[in-house]
């Protein structure tokens, strides 16, 4: 069910700023891909390009191709609230809707699409994602509790819970532990790890390690200049990217050596 | 223990020093009643009435306490004290005519409440006897119509304005609009009902449904403004996480953004519910006014309570004692429900309100 990406030379704007250009990559099924760089460099800008979410904000707009499974996300017969069907996302800060109990919660992205289903069929998808996102043993004798009462990682857990209960062909993450300590930062990295087997998965982080722990691909993010728009400067697999990139940029910047 | 404690500001004296001297606990309340006393001995005195014995005592105090405490603590203290001063007496101000509104009507008003005041109309009462249940029922039905009308126009204006709008050209207008509607006397609403009853169903219609339309008129722009406000406050991440997920923005709306903030508009609605129900001039020329009870909001007139109060004050004649009586107890039913409204809005809010769990 996992799908690839492809994204050819795609430019992003927000209004008449041209925030992101010239982007080319694939983003391969069943594999994390993670994207690094400098703050304001157009990672997050990119990643919410991918499921249409960037231009929730006024003016903003891209163009280019992004093909997924064989359909390009910006042809105009494109229905924006099916791409992000099929590719879910998690956000930096955990949100979940604080006027749902956790059980709720899970179930937003079924019910809240008016998806009829049977108590049992319910039961077993909320059971299903909360192990998915490795809550279950932590909140099933409270499911009925509201969700803002958990922690700040039990929080993230659950938004991953509740994006994964739809069944999305591909995960976005956009510094999903930016916000966490580093306990709940290392169950969530588990959770990518075992995630990965089912889904697509695309993470932004401001953590090289945790890009380095773990993901497959990596991408490096930089502004041409101070003023210019950011570009995708390598992408390779994390691997090399983190022993021999081609770029010594790339090196400069994983190194510590940047600015 | 007493000795260390003397000794540091010698041992230091070019150190910051952390103790001062401080005014005893009790110096507000001692200069609240000797400034007091002092005000009372001399109203005595020379013979002046209570107002100015409170008001010769607030200047002793106002003058004293600073001074007392710039002497003992200094400078900075000594204006804290000026401002605590002054902050307590405005706030007491503000409370006066309430408590004593309040008390004028509880006290004039409760002696005629009993079960036949609430249960009587007026028809062929001329002296005692005889009760509100006619106004009661014009103010309940008149009013549940206007926010029957209100609320769906309010509350859609409002999530248009924040949620569609944003700041387009409409949307500027329809601000304005809202915010001119706000200011509009009630009397002009109520012509406005007139007016448009007068057109459609030609002269001299009187029906309870055009008091509840001008009403409406009224509570329209609060509702717009409270939605508006509260609309505002949900965060955008609850909208995009709801995108995130596949849901329509309809749908994010009408279940996630709109039930978010339903305390806050709830409480919005239902502070406007008790702004209108008090009012008088619109239904005085729309509704009009009777004695008999009438339950058809659609033919003929209907008694209300401030049309009640106020035509039962305005009479006159040889039964006007009890038509004041009358009056009283109607305006306090008036005043409990309007409370009875607030402490609804509070209780509706606190449920509504995004619960925590801890």
């Amino acid at each position: 069910m996992a799908k690839s990406i492809d994204v050819s030379d795609l430019n992003i704007y927000y209004g008449d700023f041209l925030a992101v250009q010239g982007v080319n990559m694939t983003i391969r099924a069943k594999a994390v891909t993670a994207f690094i760089g400098p703050s304001g460099c157009g990672k997050s800008t990119f990643l919410r390009s991918l499921n249409r979410m960037h231009e929730v904000i006024p003016g903003a707009r891209a163009e280019g191709k992004v093909v997924v499974d064989g359909q390009s996300l910006y042809e105009p017969s494109v229905d924006p609230v099916a791409v992000r069907r099929m590719i879910g996302m998690v956000f930096q800060r955990p949100n979940p809707f604080p006027t749902m109990s956790i059980y709720d919660n899970v179930l937003a992205g079924n019910r809240l699409n008016s998806k009829k289903m049977k108590k049992s069929e319910a039961d077993a998808i909320v059971e299903k994602s909360l192990k998915g996102a490795n809550l279950w043993n932590e909140v099933k004798d409270r499911l009925g509790k509201p969700g803002m009462g958990l922690s700040g990682g039990q929080q993230q857990r659950l938004c991953i819970a509740r994006a994964i209960a739809v069944e999305p062909q591909v995960l976005l993450m956009d510094e999903p532990c930016s916000a966490l300590d580093p306990i709940s930062t290392s169950a969530i990295e588990d959770l990518i790890h075992e995630l990965k087997s089912d889904y697509t998965i695309v993470i932004v982080t401001h953590n090289m390690q945790q890009a380095a722990r773990v993901s497959d691909d990596t991408g490096f993010f930089n502004l041409k200049a101070t003023g210019e728009p950011g570009q995708l400067v390598e992408f390779n697999p994390t691997k090399k990217m983190f022993s021999s990139p081609d770029e010594p940029s790339t090196e400069a910047y994983i190194s510590g050596r940047f600015g | 223990m007493t000795d260390t404690q003397t000794r540091v500001p010698e041992r230091l004296p070019t150190a910051m020093p952390l103790q001062a001297a401080q005014l005893p606990s009790f110096a507000p309340l001692l200069a609240v009643v000797v400034s007091g006393g002092i005000g009372a001995l001399l109203a005595l005195l020379l013979g002046w009435g209570p107002i100015a014995a409170v008001v010769v005592g607030w200047i002793v105090l106002v003058l004293a306490l600073p001074t007392w405490s710039a002497a003992v603590e200094g400078r900075r203290k000594s204006v804290d004290r000026l401002a605590s001063v002054v902050i307590w007496s405005t706030f007491g101000v503000a409370l006066i005519p309430l408590v004593s509104l309040i008390w004028q009507v509880v006290s004039k008003g409760i002696g005629i409440l009993s079960v036949e005041f609430f249960t009587y109309d007026m028809r062929g009462v001329l002296g005692a006897g005889g009760g509100i249940y006619h106004a009661l029922m014009g103010t309940l039905i008149i009013t549940l119509l206007a926010t029957l009308i209100a609320v769906p126009i309010g509350v859609l204006a409002g999530v248009y304005l924040v949620e569609y709008g944003k700041g387009n050209r409409l949307a500027r207008v329809i601000t304005f609009l809202v915010d001119v509607m706000t200011g509009i006397p009630s009397i002009v609403a109520g012509l406005f009902a007139f007016a448009l009853f007068t057109l459609i169903f030609g002269p001299a219609t009187r029906m309870g449904f055009m008091g509840s339309v001008a009403l409406s008129v009224l509570m329209i722009p609060i509702v717009v403004r409270a939605t508006e406000e509260m609309l505002k406050l949900v965060p955008d991440e609850l909208r995009e996480a709801s995108y995130a997920l596949g849901v329509s923005k309809w749908r994010t709306i009408v279940k996630v953004v709109l039930p978010t903030a339903f305390g806050g508009i709830a409480t919005g609605v239902t502070l406007a519910i008790a702004r209108v129900a008090g009012e008088t001039a619109p239904l005085l020329i729309t509704v009009g006014s009777t004695t008999i009870l009438n339950l058809n909001p659609f033919d003929g007139r209907m008694a209300t309570l401030p049309v009640f109060i106020y035509s039962s004050v305005t009479t006159g004649g040889k039964y006007n004692a009890e038509q004041l009586d009358r009056a009283w107890g109607a305006a306090l039913v008036l005043v409990a429900i309007v409370m009875l409204l607030n402490l609804l809005a509070r209780f509706i809010g606190s449920i509504f309100s995004p619960k925590t769990g801890r």
